[in-house]
């Protein structure tokens, strides 16, 4: 479990820093934009709302805390329940996309 | 009077045939082929139509024209509406102009669509005009079934037993009777049969106005009157709130259909008995809003508008988009704001796909989050994650996903406030 965990964040690594293929910018760009209820349009939350700004935030960071809800080794309220409705090829399309906002 | 209602029906079809084939070849659909701007015409401009317009012209990066059609002048949000009947929000912190829609390029017309031409390819609004449209986009909301109660036809009985189940006016109308209410008096608010906007939205209320009363007027009652065998939305959460903080106030009546109402006397007619209430808040039962009769979109069981979900598509009318409490919902997924701003923005990548000659995503994915308030400072949630399912070509919640809150909490009730506050946004800024 473990191990599969470092390989995704060391391929989502290289995901960040290659050209993104339109395709799959655009399922990347339909993904974020579930998220966008709670946590702002493409990641930028309302600042008097007090949800942390995931816009720019750094992509591995990003997916462990998901992983981590994921698996239930983080405490959460709603997002332990959210994220276990998306693969995990999704969640690293989605912390791909909230990194190479602005 | 059917015959003719038929015919022009079947003559209808035929049209709508027409635009059908026209919509699968979107490169070479209707117009004039001189390389236009396309437009998009969205109607309704609640969480689902005024989100609709704002992704267009985001993710179109400007390059869609889109007029919004909405006749109310400002957005009210019906979610955190209850917290007014209980007196602790303002009316006005809920409600929002549509200049951040007119500041991202869109039109917005103040007015109610009432004819369309689907060959044509245009709307008409009551005022006069008509607006033409590459593709268009509706989001008609819900409409209340008043001819379900003979009672309620006149407009004065409507002013005196309110629904305020949609934001605004009604709103402030029942804040001022609850808090008119003598101490000792009886608050009945009556529930329709499921479906309706917003499950848990009634026990919310409930829920609410029973901390304000508890406050205010101990003495007063709170008598739930639901035409359903049982809460509908979040059950467990609402029962043990009630029980462990409003026992002496809270009376809950299940398989309490509606029958009538008499006005004067704000009595409830049910099968068996009639309930006299000080304050009488009748939700009634709901279907699909006026425009998608005007737009004759194939309803099932004739009150909910059939969408193919990759698209949000009209089964009967491909090219026209629906979004909102207006769609039959797919199983498990209820009519809520949090879905219809998602509907919106899935209706609007399918669009952009289309306009581009390009088939929609197969595979979309909604989401849905939604806080109850148990008191001012207390909340729970509901959250669920829908995907499509090609074989049964509906949403389906995805098993292992979604869930609800262990108990009500505090830290809830700052979540759900800062969910308001990024979902007006994500729907108007």
């Amino acid at each position: 479990m473990k191990k599969l965990h470092f390989s995704l964040v060391a391929l989502l690594g290289l995901a960040a820093a290659w050209p993104v293929a339109a395709q799959d910018d655009t399922l990347a760009r339909n993904l974020v934009a579930t998220c966008a209820n709670c946590h702002g349009t493409d990641g930028h939350a309302v600042k008097a709302s007090g949800m942390e700004a995931l816009a720019g935030a750094d992509a591995a960071k990003t997916l462990q805390k998901l992983h981590e809800f994921k698996s239930g080794v983080r405490p959460a309220t709603v997002m332990q329940q959210i994220v276990k409705g998306y693969t995990d090829e999704e969640l690293a399309l989605i912390v791909g996309y909230l990194a190479r906002q602005k | 009077m059917a015959t003719n209602d038929r015919d022009r029906r079947r003559s209808f079809i035929r049209q709508v045939g027409t635009v059908a084939l026209a919509s699968v070849l979107p490169a070479c659909a209707g117009r004039p082929s001189t390389a236009t701007r396309a437009h998009v015409v969205v109607v309704g401009g609640g969480f689902g139509g005024a989100t609709a317009a704002r992704y267009l012209r985001l993710w179109s990066e400007g390059s869609v024209d889109v007029t919004l059609v909405e006749a109310n002048p400002e957005f009210v949000s019906c979610p955190l509406s209850n917290l007014v009947l209980a007196g602790e929000r303002k009316l006005a912190d809920l409600s929002f102009s549509y200049d951040g829609l007119r500041r991202r390029g869109v039109r917005v017309v103040h007015d109610t669509v009432i004819s369309l031409d689907p060959v044509r390819r245009s709307v008409g609004l009551f005022g006069g005009e008509r607006i033409d449209f590459d593709r268009l986009l509706l989001a008609p909301g819900v409409d209340f079934a008043y001819e379900d109660l003979p009672g309620l036809q006149a407009a004065a009985a409507r002013e005196h037993v309110l629904h305020a189940w949609k934001a605004g006016p009604q709103t402030l109308a029942l804040r001022r009777q609850l808090a008119a209410m003598p101490d000792g008096g009886v608050y009945a608010i009556t529930i329709p049969l499921a479906p309706y906007r917003c499950p848990p939205g009634p026990y919310e209320r409930a829920s609410v106005v029973a901390a304000y009363l508890k406050a205010h007027k101990p003495r007063a009652k709170i008598l739930v009157l639901d035409a359903n065998a049982e809460i509908v939305s979040k059950k467990a959460l609402f029962a043990k709130a009630w029980a462990e903080l409003y026992p002496d106030i809270i009376e809950y009546r299940p398989n309490c259909e509606l029958r009538d109402v008499h006005a004067a006397t704000r009595t409830a007619i049910l099968d068996f008995e009639q309930v006299r209430a000080d304050v009488l808040n009748v939700i009634p039962n709901q279907r699909a809003g006026e425009l998608a009769r005007v737009a004759e979109l194939r309803l099932i069981n004739q009150r909910w508008v059939e969408v193919d979900w990759r698209s949000m598509e009209s089964t009967s009318h491909p090219g026209i988009h629906v979004v909102g409490d207006a769609i039959f919902a797919a199983p498990a997924m209820p009519k809520s704001g949090h879905l219809a701003n998602q509907q919106g923005k899935l209706a609007v990548a399918a669009i952009l796909e289309l306009l581009a000659g390009r088939l929609p995503s197969p595979t979309p994915l909604l989401t849905n989050t939604c806080y109850s308030f148990i008191d001012a400072r207390n909340a729970v949630h509901v959250a669920s994650v829908h995907r499509y399912d090609a074989g049964q070509k509906t949403m389906l919640p995805v098993a292992g996903a979604g869930g609800l809150s262990a108990m009500r909490n505090e830290f809830e009730a700052k979540i759900a406030s800062a969910w308001a506050l990024n979902i007006w946004a994500d729907t108007l800024a």
